[in-house]
């Protein structure tokens, strides 16, 4: 392998509500490791908008069959961009130095694929039930970024990563004898 | 024993008793012109409010096709009449209760609720699920679904985002409990409205009557979202994501408003049980929040007359008039095989499975208009098991109704289509087994106490 292969020149930070800043934070740990002498690696900051949530309201307001007035679900498209470009601007705050922000209307997991697909380091972390270990430590989207991510993924615990210790006893199979 | 509600004053008793019995009179070829005209204007009237053309209001459609159907004898002028004195002081009393809840919303009773919830969730995600439940549930039954809607929804997603916090099991929960929290009392929903006079129940023994299946309801919407959501309801690391404190303390609970909401509340009960129509308490509750308004020049006749919503007012009207013309002529028979007759628990399922197939094809208010008139012979427990097939199953698609559905999906163009699968797979979860649960509970409760 030579060097130029070897070496991450983009990292993509994927900023989610509630935890964002551990995303933030493992970019900044790698900060001093990735790019190379004369040419820093680039970071992007990407948050993605579902349309979820404002299309459900559009379609409570469709339902109210006759009512005249403004559409909540547009109020909802206009708060959705404003928060989305404060937690950009949150993230760019915590890590501290260049970045470019990205972000994307459309269906979560998919457009993080699609984002992300020329980046040589994607950072995400753990969406689901954390409260106990295992597969539902992740949730659909992560799920689903990690299963079909272009680019390398780097993996990370919202909070501090759990003991090893926690990770339950291996199963017991009576008819091999155990372990 | 159901009984006469004392408010209701002989004329529209009458009324009532009018289509019930009102059939068709004319010979055979009369009723098939009769029955194929009012399709065609139910059609119309149904399609323009759902398409909108240029934006024009319902209204321009409702009404005069309900004028088209008296000239050309699909239903009598003196049938339409009668439907009309129903309706009207049906509408007056939403119009009321519309400008009461904008007036609420003026005066900072809304972000009041956001800044309690934001403070009392405390960055945890369930935490104020749980309180937007409660707010949802009760500003749903107090003043109506629209306020839920449009005065609660933006709210409740502004809050979840400033405690950086996923905002869609929220404003999802904000979108179900509008229908299935709008059970408790009369003022909840406009079907609810309509209802109360067909029933002949009073204020205060339709909600003692709703209050058990309202909880069932809510309870299976609580637990279904806890678990469907579970993922997006972990706490992550939390704490505002700005270190600002977002004017908390500015919005103050406005304790006039919430006074004048709780007396008009009280007033509802009070007037209904002294034989009062209650809609007069509301016009006293809306009219001492907007005479306070426009002293202190918050609001203007114009604002107040926009808030009200006249135009819905009319279509509602319209639209009543319409159904009364397809029901008398012979969307009534076909619909009453049915509906079976009585309040044994295999009936009251029946009526509530038919109420929520009506309303999730066509919109619960058409679908609450046509079975009305064939329930209430029953009894007040068939016309609220209607309420509750016609109020929980809109929530199985996220429109309301199949037909708004269809249309909306040929309209989106571009790319991003709702994400319905999700939408749907929450309201299976949740609407067959709250109906089923409510319905037990409506039994259990006309048992008890009595339709």
């Amino acid at each position: 392998m030579t060097d130029r292969e070897t070496t991450i020149r983009s990292v993509y930070i994927w900023v989610r509500e509630g935890t964002w800043r551990a995303t933030v934070d493992a970019a900044l740990s790698l900060a001093p490791v990735v790019g190379s002498v004369g040419s820093e690696a680039r970071f992007t900051l990407l948050h993605v908008t579902s349309p979820a949530a404002a299309d459900a309201v559009h379609g409570a307001y469709w339902g109210l069959l006759g009512r005249g007035g403004q559409d909540p679900g547009d109020r909802l498209e206009v708060l959705g961009r404003a928060s989305a470009a404060e937690l950009l601007e949150a993230a760019a705050r915590r890590l501290g130095r260049p970045c470019e922000r990205l972000e994307i209307h459309g269906s979560t997991e998919r457009a993080v694929v699609a984002a992300s697909a020329d980046a040589d380091l994607l950072i995400v972390a753990r969406d689901g039930d954390r409260s106990r270990l295992g597969p539902k430590s992740l949730g659909k989207a992560a799920r689903f970024v990690v299963d079909h991510a272009a680019c390398p993924v780097l993996l990370v615990w919202p909070e501090a990563a759990p003991d090893v210790g926690t990770i339950p006893p291996p199963p017991h199979h009576p008819h091999h004898g155990g372990r | 024993m159901h009984r006469q509600s004392r408010w209701i004053p002989a004329a529209l008793g009458a009324a009532r008793c009018g289509y019930i019995s009102a059939g068709c009179k004319e010979g055979p070829l009369n009723a098939a012109i009769g029955e194929s005209v009012s399709v065609l204007a139910l059609i119309a009237v149904l399609a323009w409010a759902v398409i909108r053309p240029r934006g024009w209001p319902e209204a321009v459609a409702a009404g005069p096709a309900a004028v088209i159907l008296v000239a050309v004898g699909a239903i009598s002028a003196g049938d339409a009449g009668a439907q009309a004195r129903r309706l009207g002081p049906v509408i007056g009393f939403l119009l009321a209760i519309l400008v009461l809840a904008h007036l609420c919303d003026d005066d900072g009773l809304f972000k009041a609720c956001g800044a309690w919830m934001a403070r009392s969730a405390a960055g945890r995600p369930r935490r104020l699920l749980t309180l937007v439940f409660v707010t949802a549930a009760v500003t749903t039954a107090v003043l109506s679904l629209d306020t839920t809607v449009v005065l609660l929804t933006p709210v409740v997603f502004a809050t979840a985002a400033r405690l950086d916090v996923r905002a869609r099991p929220h404003v999802y929960a904000c979108t179900h409990l509008a229908n299935s929290a709008s059970l408790l009392l009369p003022v909840s929903n406009l079907t609810n409205l309509l209802a109360l006079a067909a029933s002949g129940l009073a204020f205060g023994h339709f909600a003692a009557l709703m209050a058990l299946p309202w909880l069932a309801v809510i309870g299976v919407e609580y637990a279904v979202f806890g678990r469907f959501f579970g993922s997006d309801l972990t706490p992550g690391s939390a704490g505002p994501r700005a270190q600002r404190d977002a004017g908390d303390g500015e919005a103050r609970l406005p304790v006039f408003t919430v006074t004048v909401v709780g007396l008009t509340l009280a007033g509802f009960v009070g007037a209904s049980a002294a034989g009062v129509s209650p809609a007069w308490a509301a016009l006293a509750g809306a009219a001492v929040l907007a005479g306070r308004a426009l002293a202190r020049r918050r609001a203007t006749p114009l604002s107040l007359l926009r808030a009200a919503d006249v135009p819905f007012g009319v279509f509602v009207l319209g639209l009543g008039i319409v159904v009364a013309a397809l029901v008398s002529n012979g969307l009534g028979s076909a619909l009453r095989p049915l509906l079976p007759a009585g309040t044994s628990l295999p009936a009251l399922l029946a009526v509530a499975g038919v109420a929520a197939l009506l309303a999730n094809v066509c919109n619960n208010l058409p679908a609450v208009l046509v079975l009305l008139p064939l329930t209430a012979p029953a009894g007040a427990g068939a016309v609220l098991a209607v309420l509750l097939g016609v109020n929980i199953g809109p929530n199985l698609t996220y429109t309301g109704s199949l037909a708004t559905l269809l249309w909306r999906r040929t309209l989106r163009h571009h790319g991003s289509a709702p994400d319905l699968g999700e939408f749907t797979r929450l309201g299976l979860l949740t609407v067959p087994a709250g109906l089923v649960l409510a319905v037990l509970a409506l039994w259990a409760g006309l048992r008890a106490m009595g339709g």
